[in-house]
């Protein structure tokens, strides 16, 4: 009984994690912004929702796939984010309007690589 | 303008809430697919209309996040463990297609 109550909490925080990310990605105004947004959809959102199936199955082959499942996200999820954000900043997309400093175009170094 | 856009927001989403959890009667986890299903939409809202490349590239990448976990709770439903098989391939081959998009736009190829 207590095992499907907390493995339901933890599916309705990751669906309201993915939902909330998913308003950030229609929202916000940049596309820097809007990656930053809808990173969360990751590390709380399928993630949680992976974490509530794995406590609800316990230890039998569907558990088990979950949690590889959460460790392999948790692996190549930043690395996609970190070179779709860079591949973003050098094909010169512009950023929003209401940016202050921009501190990886004063580094002319790193686009010789 | 902007208020009315905001406004225009608010009641799609209290319709989709209301007709969701109020007037259509399944399983609590199909309700739950259901929302999964509404985040698509506003992916697909940013796939279409993405004023450039990268905010296309940013939206199929959370699109095959979402997939994964809907097909998680999908399996918990039928209780049939080859849906996350299903989802771990969609993972991998989600993270192949970013890395290699990403690859594309920033004017390299692909045997660079």
């Amino acid at each position: 009984m207590i095992r499907e109550t907390i493995g339901m909490i933890f599916i309705f925080i990751g669906i309201g994690f993915d939902f909330f990310g998913v308003l950030g990605l229609v929202r916000l105004p940049d596309v820097y912004n809007r990656l930053q947004a809808a990173t969360k959809c990751v590390t709380f959102g399928s993630a949680g929702i992976l974490f509530g199936v794995f406590i609800l199955n316990g230890f039998n082959s569907f558990g088990f796939k979950a949690l590889f499942g959460i460790a392999f996200i948790f692996l190549t999820s930043p690395v996609a984010a970190h070179v779709i954000a860079r591949a973003a900043h050098r094909s010169d997309i512009p950023l929003a309007k209401q940016t202050i400093i921009d501190d990886y175009a004063k580094d002319n170094d790193l686009k010789d690589i | 303008m902007r208020l009315l856009r905001w406004f225009i927001g608010l009641i799609f989403i209290a319709i989709f809430m209301y007709f969701n959890f109020f007037i259509y009667d399944g399983v609590l986890l199909f309700k739950l697919i259901n929302i999964s299903l509404f985040c698509a939409l506003f992916v697909l809202f940013r796939v279409i209309f993405g004023p450039t490349a990268a905010d296309r590239i940013v939206a199929v990448d959370i699109l095959g996040i979402l997939i994964v976990g809907m097909l998680a709770l999908l399996g918990l439903f039928y209780k049939q463990s080859f849906f996350m098989d299903v989802a771990l391939i969609w993972a991998l081959l989600s993270f192949i297609a970013s890395l290699a998009f990403s690859k594309i736009l920033e004017g390299r190829q692909l045997d660079d």
